[in-house]
């Protein structure tokens, strides 16, 4: 086959996956459309009742008078920087344990019941307590934030840590490489891929923590925003705050992918 | 005095459910720039034997010494080639060439270039800024030869490593070995199941009998054969005789009951 046929099958084949490509998205978008306008239709016409499910246009204003007025951006900066920090918190020192962990055998062995039955606990439950004692605020929703995911990740990483393969191991061994030298060259970055995997769950987690902190203290954040929209029977706010907390978990999510393409190219 | 010596090597390995003798009472010894070939069947101990050489397992009882100098704990004495690659996915070429020299704390630029030359002798030099997985299985292993040698060790253990690869690569990869270690005159001893390899390859042939691993018999292999690259050597007429000789022998030691 000539190099010209090679190329003109080259471009068809390019132009077959972008038109799939396309296609993909338009139904997304249509979706998401169909979706929005068949709620308002459905609000407006009363089929459910917007006293309980609102519809997106109710939202969007409630939307800009709440960006007017300064209260989105308060509760909204004040939720997001809580999230982020009980995120890293929980991610950084869940990590920290599980290199503890892989470095010494015997306290992995005698901490394990404990970490399964503190995996299995229902962390928010420990919420009351930890209010009390921290004090109804921000540490005590980033502590909520960090504690609901750092078991998991210490649990996840030192598996990840000691599934590594030996022969790796073997190779720095051989040249007479110490315990801090395997761990910094192979069994870290081995795991990388398994750590950004547990990164993707935490995003989830954390919020789950902080909103839950944030009904428990009532004060500030999207949480607030919800518990009070539920007390006074405004659930057009209650929706608002859910379609908040969506676009900032997916921005935080974005933000671990990326973070995944600069840290495992191969 | 030779190079190598071990003395009354035994080991044994513990388990719960049992204590099994892998090497019972094993001493030879090896002179500088010889090539010498551990072969045995399986469960004889080679590999437990080279850990042991390394410096990567203590033995049970007895010692090894290199050059009057005891083995206690692995280092840039001794470069390891293993059964794969095992290259760091995460790093590039050049850089999976350099961490024998970055453990060590020796990672200037004359060593920097040494490595460099020895990738370009083994025609790599063009992939030093890839990563493993864009390298073909023999260029690989041709990778992890180089990041062995770079180290200057002197003595190479090599653990079976041409066993992964398939048979053309695995010959042109024996002679590469032989005319490297030649040219820089390393002593080296290569553990293998493959009687061909092991005769091709090598000086003199240890062979091994299993449960527990003994000296079973040394063969010398014929001075026509030692200075022939591996590929020649497969080809020579006293190459069928000397197979057929250890094959026999091999063949005894698996149906011996033991």
């Amino acid at each position: 086959m000539s190099n010209l046929q090679l190329d003109k099958q080259h471009q068809q084949y390019v132009k077959k996956l972008k038109r799939e490509k396309y296609e993909i998205v338009t139904w997304q978008i249509f979706i998401l459309l169909a979706f929005l306008s068949l709620w308002e239709l459905a609000g407006r016409l009363t089929w459910i009742d917007p006293l309980l499910f609102s519809y997106p246009t109710k939202i969007a204003s409630l939307f800009l008078t709440k960006l007017y007025d300064g209260s989105l951006l308060l509760h909204s900066s004040v939720t997001l920087l809580e999230t982020i920090a009980g995120f890293m918190i929980g991610t950084v020192l869940g990590t920290a344990f599980a290199a503890v962990l892989w470095w010494s055998r015997k306290a992995s062995k005698i901490s394990d019941p404990y970490l399964v039955v503190l995996n299995s606990m229902p962390k928010v439950a420990l919420g009351p307590i930890i209010i009390v004692a921290l004090g109804p605020g921000y540490l005590s929703i980033i502590t909520m934030g960090a504690s609901i995911s750092i078991i998991i990740t210490t649990l996840v990483i030192y598996h990840a840590f000691h599934t590594v393969e030996p022969n790796y191991i073997k190779v720095i061994r051989s040249f007479g490489g110490n315990k801090k030298q395997i761990f910094r060259e192979v069994i870290l970055p081995a795991s990388f891929p398994a750590i950004i995997s547990t990164l993707k769950v935490n995003v989830g987690l954390s919020w789950v923590g902080v909103i839950v902190g944030e009904f428990l203290v009532s004060k500030q954040g999207l949480g607030y925003m919800i518990i009070y929209g539920f007390q006074v029977f405004n659930f057009t706010l209650v929706l608002l705050s859910l379609f908040m907390i969506a676009i900032f978990s997916s921005i935080m999510y974005l933000g671990v992918e990326w973070l995944e393409r600069k840290l495992i190219k191969h | 005095m030779s190079f190598l010596q071990l003395n009354a090597i035994s080991h044994v390995y513990l388990t719960e459910s049992a204590a099994k003798e892998a090497l019972s009472d094993l001493s030879f010894s090896i002179a500088e720039g010889e090539f010498v070939s551990l072969l045995g069947p399986s469960g004889c101990g080679k590999s437990t034997l080279l850990s042991i050489i390394s410096g990567l397992l203590q033995p049970t009882e007895g010692s090894v010494s290199l050059q009057n100098k005891m083995i206690q704990s692995p280092g840039e004495r001794m470069g390891y080639m293993l059964q794969q690659d095992y290259l760091f996915p995460w790093k590039t070429i050049e850089d999976n060439c350099y961490i024998g020299l970055k453990l060590l704390n020796k990672l200037t630029p004359e060593k920097k270039e040494i490595t460099l030359a020895l990738l370009d002798s083994m025609g790599l030099l063009d992939v030093r800024h890839a990563y493993p997985d864009q390298l073909s299985g023999g260029m690989r292993q041709r990778v992890a030869l180089v990041r062995t040698l770079a180290t200057d060790p002197d003595l190479l253990l090599l653990d079976e490593p041409f066993s992964a690869l398939d048979y053309q690569t695995k010959l042109k990869l024996e002679d590469l070995v032989f005319q490297t270690l030649k040219a820089h005159q390393k002593t080296a001893i290569l553990v293998t199941h493959d009687i061909g390899e092991a005769i091709a390859m090598s000086d003199r042939i240890i062979l091994l009998s299993p449960r527990p691993g003994k000296i079973a018999k040394i063969f010398q292999v014929p001075s026509q054969l030692q200075t022939l690259l591996p590929f020649e050597a497969r080809n020579d007429p006293v190459f069928p005789e000397n197979f057929q000789m250890i094959w026999k022998e091999l063949d005894s030691l698996e149906q011996s009951p033991t």
